[in-house]
């Protein structure tokens, strides 16, 4: 803490989104930073929606946050990371929601190739032929 | 229409996932090499770090900020409809390293991208991938109107070791992108067969 701080920026103001989120992120986790008996999702890690007939939306325990997450999930399986995109939603925020759904028995996440463990030879062929024929 | 595909008896493919990172020192074209081969326009992820995880950045003169926002750009080639490959661009700032392990946890292999005008800008990404152990290449990010270097010239300002591939691209162009992954992808089966032929100390 230097004293020159004080001061520098007297004239300065913050605008727009200089000024930051109306709604702190973090407070549509309730202030939780993470999922009770879940493990950290890789970015690249999939969301599935499960095949369950309930409607989200008629659920009041979900967010609307939650019910975006399901809906873009039910389109197509989206990783952790599009979805982090998709809802401009920071990933710390998206993972928690995440973990809450998969709770709820509303989605499931695939596991990416487990870290420190390279893929089998065969996929890597398989994306270099993926590649080649782009 | 609540059920979707699945009602229709057919259960969504859940494709494999991979991921290649792409580094690099500021504007060395990271974000234009993802989107000369990502399918969708490279898209923006952020993390909002707080107080705690955020050791070095100086809040002076900020009073009342106590949160900075790092941000990734990142893309997406469907390779089948059962495999897909993100490409990551890792954050530039110095100051973002302890957010790379998250990023390099599971990764098939890296890309550092190298402007030969501030070759130094590539140092800490290449330190970084050799101390993990991670397989990479550089890619040497030929501007227009830079001096032209060899791959060799290159490898050796680096001080690389003699396994880790150099290549020459444009990052502006799909099919030179596309090579160099393709050298990211063989490089890294070369290096699960023999560690220690790719990383010599």
């Amino acid at each position: 803490m230097s004293g020159d701080g004080q001061g520098t920026h007297g004239g300065a103001h913050w605008f727009d989104d200089d000024a930051g989120p109306v709604v702190r992120p973090y407070a549509m986790t309730r202030g939780r930073t993470s999922s009770a008996g879940q493990h950290r999702l890789d970015l690249i890690a999939l969301v599935v929606a499960e095949d369950v007939t309930h409607d989200p939306e008629t659920d009041h325990m979900l967010s609307p946050e939650h019910v975006d997450i399901v809906d873009l999930c039910r389109e197509a399986p989206q990783s952790v990371a599009e979805l982090a995109a998709g809802l401009d939603l920071p990933i710390g925020v998206v993972r928690v929601l995440i973990g809450d759904l998969a709770d709820d028995g509303l989605v499931h996440v695939t596991r990416p190739v487990p870290p420190a463990e390279l893929p089998d030879e065969s996929i890597l062929r398989d994306v270099i032929n993926g590649l080649r024929a782009l | 229409m609540i059920l979707g595909r699945s009602a229709r008896g057919k259960a969504p493919v859940e494709p494999v996932t991979l991921k290649i990172l792409v580094a690099g020192g500021f504007g060395a074209g990271k974000t234009t090499l993802v989107g000369a081969v990502s399918e969708i326009r490279p898209l923006r992820t952020e993390e909002i770090l707080t107080e705690a995880g955020r050791p070095v950045d100086d809040t002076n003169g900020v009073e009342g900020k106590h949160t900075t926002t790092v941000a990734m750009d990142f893309g997406r080639i469907t390779l089948r409809e059962d495999l897909v490959l993100y490409l990551f661009g890792t954050p530039g700032q110095d100051r973002f390293w302890f957010f790379w392990d998250e990023l390099a946890t599971g990764a098939l292999g890296a890309v550092v991208l190298a402007d030969t005008r501030r070759l130094e800008d590539c140092f800490a990404a290449v330190d970084y991938f050799e101390r993990r152990r991670i397989p990479f290449i550089v890619a040497v990010n030929c501007f227009e109107g830079a001096e032209r270097h060899t791959a060799d010239a290159v490898q050796q300002a680096l001080d690389l070791d003699p396994g880790v591939p150099v290549v020459l691209c444009d990052a502006r162009d799909r099919q030179s992108v596309k090579e160099v992954l393709i050298e990211v992808v063989e490089h890294a089966m070369t290096f699960a067969a023999d560690p220690r032929q790719a990383v010599t100390s």
